[in-house]
């Protein structure tokens, strides 16, 4: 599922077409220019230069209240943390579902695809269900003094889910693509399974690791959904996402568009990064 | 579900205990990261009863939320499904100065938080906006209604049908549609005869997507529609007002609801065109 949204850049090769520029054409390019510009665009310029709207003074002094120092920090943390434990189970994975026959395969490639399915506030809304002070899972856990809902662990808990696809799906077309004349060498001068894998499957997977777990990061990010139930609204667990919807239910648009030209900042230039990442790739292949 | 041997072949009892420890490790934290939490919220339905399943369902304010949770999604369709198509053709067969960075813009809303999109609204439309003074003047309100809502969600969900179609319009290349033209088809019966059949699957899968999404979507939605009970309040709001409101079992029952029906959504369509590719391939 979506793994085409993610796998491909999309595709620019060189426009071929056997029609002749007419007055249609000029239409549709107008259409598509208007449709992008004015939906996509105008918006973001509408964001950024409210953000900057009493000068860079403003969005400085907008920023350096100690409620988003706070939540831009937490959202990083998590997000990266989120990220770091994504390139290596999403590898993992990968790995097992490209080398391995097992039974139940191909149920268990569509289970990885869940998270893409399933609406993010109803991630937020299991977690809690499951590790909520009422549940019993959540009862045991804080027994034992581990808070998972309305806590940080909670808001990673609710990136793993929702990012769980990511690395999978960017790391498995170039394992399945992989040339196993290399490792069957290895193997055969005796190396051993983490041997192999760590001299020769992991340097050809890199790029595709960090591609995934850079749009990982992006999207932890921006994850609203999922950690708007999960966090419980307490100042220390408030992410940058729930940082913007409290200051706009607040009217405190200016603050709140600060807050978002940093985040949009962000994972814009991660999502371009990873694009060139992956196109590159695409091209060496 | 194929059982075979692995694509590299080797014995050795020490290769087998690596295999079958990663595979343990593999399907373990699967297991716990997402069957478990949909385990737990499946539990907590079933033990809500059938009782609380139907009085979920018969009431008003739940019917209400569907209901409009579904007319922003059926709109957010047409309007992204017929751009989406309009701009997947001009990115793979037309050719223009500025073509190449209008094609990066296409991926900015996957970039960009839910919530910066409700707030991109509020700005442009809201009390104070660039385009409130148009919109009061002729008394069409647009920020918490039905309008805002329906922006914010079609923005979030551009991306899936240009996506998803332009690589196979790409992929299948304009020979047909050439020889159409020879034979004296117009570019829209070309279009209809040749083209369309051949990327209706990318198009429906795309349509699934943005389904998937315009169901699901919660955080532009919350910010730009004011969550009025009963006026402006989808089902996910329903699902948001009901956990404050500690009416948990509902809660439940409406996310099960949604997630049940986005998961089957696009599970039928991924079968049909895992089908209809093989068949292809044959």
């Amino acid at each position: 599922m979506a793994s085409r949204v993610l796998r491909q850049p999309l595709g620019l090769g060189a426009a071929r077409g056997g029609h002749p520029v007419g007055p249609g054409r000029w239409g549709l390019r107008a259409t598509t220019a208007l449709y992008l510009g004015g939906m996509i665009l105008l918006p973001l310029v509408a964001i950024v230069s409210r953000g900057f709207g009493e000068g860079i003074g403003a969005l400085q002094s907008a920023l350096s209240s100690p409620g988003a120092v706070a939540a831009i920090r937490l959202t990083l943390i998590t997000a990266a943390a989120t990220a770091v434990v994504n390139a290596v189970f999403g590898t993992l994975l990968a790995y097992v579902l490209v080398r391995y026959r097992f039974p139940g395969r191909t149920l268990f490639s569509a289970i990885v695809d869940l998270p893409f399915a399933i609406p993010t506030l109803v991630t937020g809304v299991m977690l809690v269900a499951l590790y909520g002070p009422n549940a019993p899972i959540g009862r045991a856990l804080g027994g034992v003094g581990i808070q998972v809902a309305f806590a940080p662990l909670g808001i990673l808990v609710a990136m793993l889910f929702v990012t769980l696809p990511f690395v999978v799906r960017t790391v498995q077309p170039v394992l399945s693509e992989l040339d196993h004349a290399e490792e069957e060498a290895s193997y055969s001068l005796g190396a051993g399974t983490w041997t192999t894998f760590r001299r020769i499957v992991l340097p050809a997977l890199r790029p595709a690791i960090t591609a995934g777990a850079l749009l990982t990061f992006a999207r932890a990010l921006g994850e609203f959904g999922a950690i708007v139930v999960v966090s419980g609204n307490i100042p220390g667990t408030l992410t940058a996402p729930v940082f913007i919807f409290q200051l706009t239910s607040q009217f405190r648009f200016e603050e709140a568009a600060a807050v978002s030209t940093v985040l949009f900042t962000i994972s814009c230039s991660l999502v371009l990064l990873t694009e060139r990442l992956l196109r590159r790739q695409k091209e060496d292949g | 579900m194929s059982v075979g041997t692995a694509p590299l072949a080797r014995g050795g009892s020490r290769t087998r205990l690596v295999r079958s420890a990663l595979l343990a490790l593999a399907l373990g934290y699967v297991a716990f990261l997402l069957l478990l939490p949909i385990a737990g919220i499946v539990w907590g339905v079933v033990r809500g009863g059938a009782s609380e399943v139907a009085s979920t369902f018969s009431d008003p304010a739940v019917r209400h939320a569907f209901w409009l949770t579904g007319v922003i999604t059926a709109i957010t369709v047409v309007v992204a499904g017929f751009f989406g198509l309009v701009a997947a053709w001009v990115f793979t067969r037309d050719r223009f100065p500025g073509r190449q960075a209008l094609s990066a813009v296409v991926d900015l809303p996957l970039a960009v938080s839910p919530v910066i999109v409700g707030l991109m609204a509020v700005i442009l439309f809201g009390r104070g906006g660039w385009f409130e003074p148009f919109f009061a003047a002729r008394g069409i309100q647009v920020i918490f209604a039905l309008p805002s809502m329906v922006l914010v969600t079609i923005f979030i969900c551009i991306p899936f049908v240009i996506r998803e179609v332009a690589p196979v319009l790409e992929e299948i290349g304009t020979a047909e549609e050439e020889a159409a033209h020879t034979l004296g088809a117009s570019s829209l019966q070309s279009f209809f005869r040749v083209t369309l059949p051949s990327i209706r699957w990318a198009l429906l899968y795309g349509i699934a997507l943005t389904t998937a999404r315009a169901l699901g979507e919660i955080g532009a939605v919350l910010i730009v529609s004011g969550a009025l009970r009963g006026l402006t309040e989808t089902a996910t709001l329903y699902i948001l007002l009901a956990l404050e409101e500690r009416q948990e079992a509902s809660a439940y029952v409406v996310a099960l609801t949604l997630a049940a029906v986005s998961v089957t959504l696009l599970l039928t369509i991924e079968f049909i065109k895992r089908k209809h590719e093989k068949e292809r391939a044959r």
